[in-house]
């Protein structure tokens, strides 16, 4: 039988080589991932924070992160994500803390248990952009509801997200509230996240709702204008918690609160209020707020 | 269009001052890719040779199987490692997730198939007869198999080729269990769908010349050991 023999003796090397390789790569991998990224001296310092493309693309957490770090020891990786994605990350416990802005569903997840320690971080607001000539004629109307039924009268092309991000959340709810069916064809849904969506509203010429920190972070490449602005349905409030390490053991909770205290703390909000972008300022103060 | 030729000056400028962002990126790549090939070499190359030299046949169903996995799309390679090493799955407690590890997991699963696949075909094709002669010269089975493995050796090397230059190439597996998280898990594609997505064209154009230099000399090398197709 060698044969049997020569093909059990290959499995089974193959086998053992196979978990030895595993083996090396996941140690040398972890290794490396902190040292070989330069991080040596951070070791197992770090959180992960899953947060929305808007804070990251908006280059705000490029801002305050290196000054937490640099106070605290404690590294911050970032993993931009949407809101939904990011509540989801959270509650399983693939991140440490999340900053999302979707208040409604970001207290039924701390209600469920899955998250503590929320705080109302900032705020800024949602905006519609279109067309500088504002084909459909939205800008002078009163109020936001206005504003899409003559988008949806007009049949002119509207750009969602559709990625169940923050933004995309708040934008069904402002259709739902106008009473307009958006299973149309002017009604782009693209999954994508907010500055793939602003480029692909300016290809269409289309409009679409966005945070005012991804539209000025982007702005210059792009033929759209501020449209409409101002409605109190249009603030946009994001939300700072930790998950909860009863549902997570292996959380840094401890480092996730000490960030999340940096932040709302006098210097922290003090820091948030003084990014700007193009002399913009983008994200306002929120914690104390109501 | 000037965008376009601002963004190629400014990218030859990243990339002829080492511009030690993008050097990180690339090297992460490489060592990601590169730790990943060794694995599915390690693990493709014996159970393709172990298959090519089993009859056809017999083993039917079971070439069908790694070459239908040899065509997995990445996003759900990326998707069903993700719900393994996520701290809900089987193997959360490893907390793998968002590491080069997992990186170095999805691709490995992703170029394991290609190697196992082409190196049975390469073996298949010659294997038989190789063996046979060795045996009629009373070469014994260490020798067998040494030669075997010699015979064809272009055969899996354009096996680890191909296999390489489809995970370095890859995005959806690594933007997946990765999180393209900066000087941690970033590497070429997932960058490049960041810097589009910000604007920073120039960042994105070096990273994708890179890309496509890494493309050609891999493959340059491939069409060279196996002389475009010419007989030898």
């Amino acid at each position: 039988m060698p044969r049997h023999k020569r093909f059990a003796f290959l499995i089974v090397s193959s086998m053992v080589i196979f978990f030895l390789c595993l083996i090396a790569t996941g140690c040398s991998g972890d290794n490396e991932l902190r040292s070989g990224a330069g991080e040596t001296e951070f070791g197992n310092e770090f959180i992960m924070l899953a947060t929305t493309t808007s804070t990251y693309d908006s280059g705000l957490l490029d801002y305050l992160n290196p000054v937490f770090t640099e106070q605290f020891g404690i590294k911050v990786l970032v993993i931009a994500q949407g809101t939904g994605a990011a509540l989801e990350s959270g509650s399983r416990g693939d991140a440490d803390l999340i900053l999302v802005h979707d208040r409604e569903s970001e207290l039924k997840f701390v209600n469920e248990g899955f998250f503590i320690d929320r705080y109302d971080l900032m705020y800024n607001d949602f905006i519609i952009v279109g067309p500088a000539d504002d084909p459909a004629g939205i800008s002078d109307l009163e109020n936001v509801i206005e504003a899409l039924n003559r988008v949806a009268e007009k049949e002119h092309p509207f750009v969602s997200r559709g990625d169940d991000s923050g933004t995309n959340r708040r934008e069904k709810k402002l259709w739902e509230l106008s009473n307009v069916n958006t299973e149309q064809t002017w009604y782009f849904s693209i999954g994508q996240g907010m500055s793939d969506t602003l480029i692909f509203t300016n290809e269409t010429l289309g409009y679409t709702l966005t945070d005012r920190g991804t539209y000025a972070a982007i702005k210059d490449r792009l033929d759209l204008e501020v449209l409409f602005e101002g409605d109190p349905l249009l603030s946009n409030q994001y939300g700072i918690m930790a998950v909860n390490p009863e549902f997570h053991p292996h959380v840094k909770y401890e480092y996730a609160l000490t960030y999340i205290n940096f932040l709302v703390s006098e210097e922290g909000q003090n820091l948030i209020a003084s990014y700007s972008l193009d002399g913009e300022t983008l994200f306002y103060p929120g914690f104390g707020l109501e | 269009m000037t965008r376009l030729l601002d963004g190629i000056v400014e990218a030859f400028r990243l990339i002829i001052s080492f511009d030690p962002e993008l050097i990180h990126i690339v090297f992460l790549s490489l060592r990601v890719s590169i730790a990943a090939i060794i694995v599915a070499s390690i693990i493709g190359i014996p159970l393709g040779a172990f298959l090519g030299l089993k009859s056809e046949k017999k083993t039917r169903l079971l070439n069908k199987l790694i070459f239908t996995l040899m065509g997995t799309p990445p996003v759900v390679a990326g998707l069903v490692i993700y719900l393994f090493i996520s701290r809900m799955g089987p193997f959360g407690v490893l907390g793998l997730l968002y590491t080069p590890t997992a990186m170095i997991i999805a691709q490995v699963s992703l170029a394991t198939p290609i190697i196992t696949g082409l190196t049975m075909v390469g073996v298949r094709s010659r294997g038989v007869e190789v063996v046979e002669v060795a045996r009629s010269l009373g070469a014994g089975q260490g020798l067998i198999t040494r030669t075997l493995i010699m015979e064809s050796r272009i055969a899996i090397l354009g096996a680890i080729i191909t296999g390489f230059g489809r995970i370095i190439a890859e995005v959806g597996a690594v933007m997946i269990v990765g999180g393209n998280i900066a000087g941690q898990t970033r590497v070429m594609t997932t960058a490049i769908v960041l810097e589009t997505r910000r604007g920073n064209f120039e960042l994105a154009i070096g990273l994708g010349l890179i890309l496509l230099m890494f493309s050609f000399i891999i493959n340059s090398f491939l069409y060279n050991i196996q002389g475009g197709g010419k007989k030898n």
